[in-house]
């Protein structure tokens, strides 16, 4: 509540100091704008384009006479993806495993984190343990093989447990504990509450933007996740949404019922292409307005703080 | 239990230890869950690196294989694989640092200068949003966007009547379009830490300026470029330092087999080779190399980084 009242003010602020600038407005005011105007065409034109794709049809495409607006307006293709059962299953999978994963990260983040505040007996060397790894870790093929070893091979756990912390997102969240008074956690102690009493009722309730961004974070890191994927999972059952995504875009699989259909010239198959990639990318476009309320705080903490 | 063996050495200190755990033991159950998973799955596999010096064996196991001392080095060394990936890890990186290092900046700077409130803040929403998706979805639609014959791009350069090009076809041009495209997706998510470092900038510096006539230029080479100096210096110092480091999913979800020379770097070597060709000892030797000389050069560049008077990066 208290950031939205100072991104408030901040705008309020900003507003004033804009009408007392552009009492004098430059030239270069004018040249820097059409910079931005540029750079947010460059940015604009490939998703439209995509989308473009995504909803033309396929006489359309092969003709090359889509560009920037959809030709020939046509839904045909999400319905051929979606009702594609491999993919459609992946969307689910990957949904699933998502909201499994944010939770399980959150936790551990959490539970990382917060004993870290206090001045533990012991505190120094798990800290310096936690730091190593940022340093020096073991490489692909030794983890490949524990991953063999512990026979996470082809188990949808392998996608959730081995990447379950990240040390960048605990240090964020930790050193936003630290920014919270010790005046108090030594109050409610003198209350008799406990180290887990006192995170309930008074680290967490006061955390919620950073663990927002947090949780938003992992949960999009896991939508993206494809590298662990690639190299452990072979079951078509298990496969998230960016390896399927992959391999219809290097044209390793097609989209079955559309191949049945006759979409199998390399024109009409792009139209699908670009559906798969916007079924891919619009859960993230659907969070990011709450992921960029919150993340510029986040990565500012990290930096600044570490 | 701890805390018995404690009682009997000294009974007073024995007491303060066994209040100090009365107060303390849920922040150690705590912690028992995150120090679970860093010794699974971050120290556990580090003892698999001891397959770099065997002669690894699936049926044996990584302890049970033989002993092969510096086979797998020596040959890796001796491999022009290793070597093609090797330097393209540096240059693909180098290059990403000469254009990629900059540009962030000259964001950041041209950002703090629109005047148009909302306007900024649409630019800044807009350049956010690719660093949040993956490299399979940003390659999906270049694939698209830049398709020989049916590619947006070249059915423009053909109506100016040019003839089509091969951005990813093309060994020179693959680089420049993975460097582009590498641009495209982070320059705004790099520009948010210059940012952060041009809103600490003290405002009377640059009243200052301006009562002493200084333009647009001349307030930020005094004024702005010096106030983020510091960060300026730290971030490349720590780019330097990751210059042999690479993902895997940029180049790999770019790749294809005609741009190979350029394109194979260390991560999709070992991939390639180690995985999907099965030579675990030859490919975990070569990780061994590349984390070693890493660590290396991040130790380095983070001791570098303190000596500017900057905190490194924790």
């Amino acid at each position: 509540m208290n950031t939205a009242r100072n991104t408030q003010l901040a705008e309020i602020l900003m507003e004033t100091e804009r009408r007392r600038r552009t009492s004098r407005l430059k030239t270069g005011d004018y040249v820097i704008a059409a910079i931005c105007v540029f750079l947010i065409i460059i940015y604009l034109a490939p998703f439209l384009n995509i989308i473009a794709r995504s909803l033309s049809s396929p006489n359309a495409l092969v003709n090359n006479r889509v560009a920037f607006w959809p030709v020939d307006f046509t839904l045909d293709s999400y319905v051929y993806v979606f009702s594609d059962a491999a993919f459609s299953r992946s969307l689910v999978f990957t949904a699933i495993l998502t909201a499994i994963c944010t939770c399980v990260s959150m936790t551990m983040t959490i539970l990382a984190a917060y004993p870290l505040v206090y001045d533990l007996k012991g505190g120094k060397f798990i800290n310096l343990m936690i730091i190593f790894t940022m340093y020096f870790s073991a490489g692909t093929i030794p983890n490949y093989l524990l991953m063999k070893q512990l026979n996470l091979l082809d188990n949808p756990l392998v996608l959730i447990l081995p990447n379950c912390l990240s040390v960048f997102n605990m240090i964020i969240l930790r050193s936003f504990f630290f920014n919270i008074p010790d005046s108090l956690r030594e109050s409610a102690e003198l209350d008799g509450a406990g180290p887990v009493r006192i995170l309930m009722n008074v680290y967490l309730p006061l955390s919620g933007p950073v663990l927002a961004t947090l949780a938003l974070f992992y949960a999009v890191g896991r939508w993206n996740g494809f590298s662990d994927a690639l190299m452990y999972i072979t079951n078509i059952k298990y496969q998230p949404i960016q390896l399927k995504l992959w391999q219809i875009i290097n044209n390793r699989q097609s989209i079955e019922i559309a191949s049945q259909e006759g979409f199998t010239t390399p024109a009409a198959s792009e139209g699908l292409k670009a559906a798969s990639v916007m079924f891919a990318t619009v859960p993230i476009l659907v969070v990011y307005p709450w992921l960029q309320r919150y993340f510029i705080a986040g990565v500012t903490i990290g930096a600044v703080k570490g | 239990m701890s805390s018995k063996s404690a009682v009997q050495q000294s009974p007073r200190s024995a007491s303060k230890f066994g209040s100090y755990l009365r107060r303390t033991w849920p922040l150690y159950v705590m912690l028992v869950l995150p120090i679970a998973f860093f010794v699974i799955f971050r120290y556990l596999p580090m003892t698999n690196i001891v397959m770099a010096f065997k002669d690894y064996n699936m049926f044996k196991g990584v302890w049970q294989s033989d002993w092969a001392g510096f086979k797998w080095f020596e040959k890796a060394f001796a491999s022009k694989d290793f070597w093609t990936s090797l330097r393209n890890t540096i240059m693909l990186n180098f290059l990403d640092l000469l254009i990629g290092f900059p540009a962030p900046i000259i964001l950041a700077i041209l950002l703090n200068e629109v005047v148009f409130y909302r306007f900024k803040r649409v630019t800044q929403t807009v350049v956010y949003l690719p660093h949040f998706l993956s490299w399979i979805i940003i390659s999906g639609m270049a694939f698209q966007l830049l398709a020989p014959s049916s590619g947006v791009i070249n059915q423009f350069l053909v109506k100016l009547g040019a003839s089509p090009v091969e951005f990813l076809g093309d060994k020179k041009l693959w680089v420049c379009t993975y460097v582009v495209l590498g641009l495209w997706k982070e320059v705004g998510w790099n520009a948010i830490i210059y940012l952060a470092a041009i809103s600490g900038i003290n405002t009377e510096l640059y009243e200052a300026a301006e009562i002493d006539g200084a333009g647009r230029f001349r307030k930020i080479w005094h004024v702005t470029l010096p106030g983020i100096r510091s960060t300026i210096i730290v971030l490349l110092v720590m780019n330097l330092g990751r210059i042999l480091g690479i993902e895997f999913d940029r180049p790999y979800s770019l790749q294809n087999t005609s741009v190979m020379d350029v394109a194979d770097v260390i991560s999709t070597y070992v991939y390639r080779v180690g995985i999907r060709g099965l030579q675990f000892s030859l490919t975990a030797a070569v990780g061994l190399f590349q984390s070693v000389v890493c660590v290396i050069f991040l130790l380095t560049a983070n001791a570098i980084a303190k000596k500017f008077g900057e905190r490194g990066i924790w």
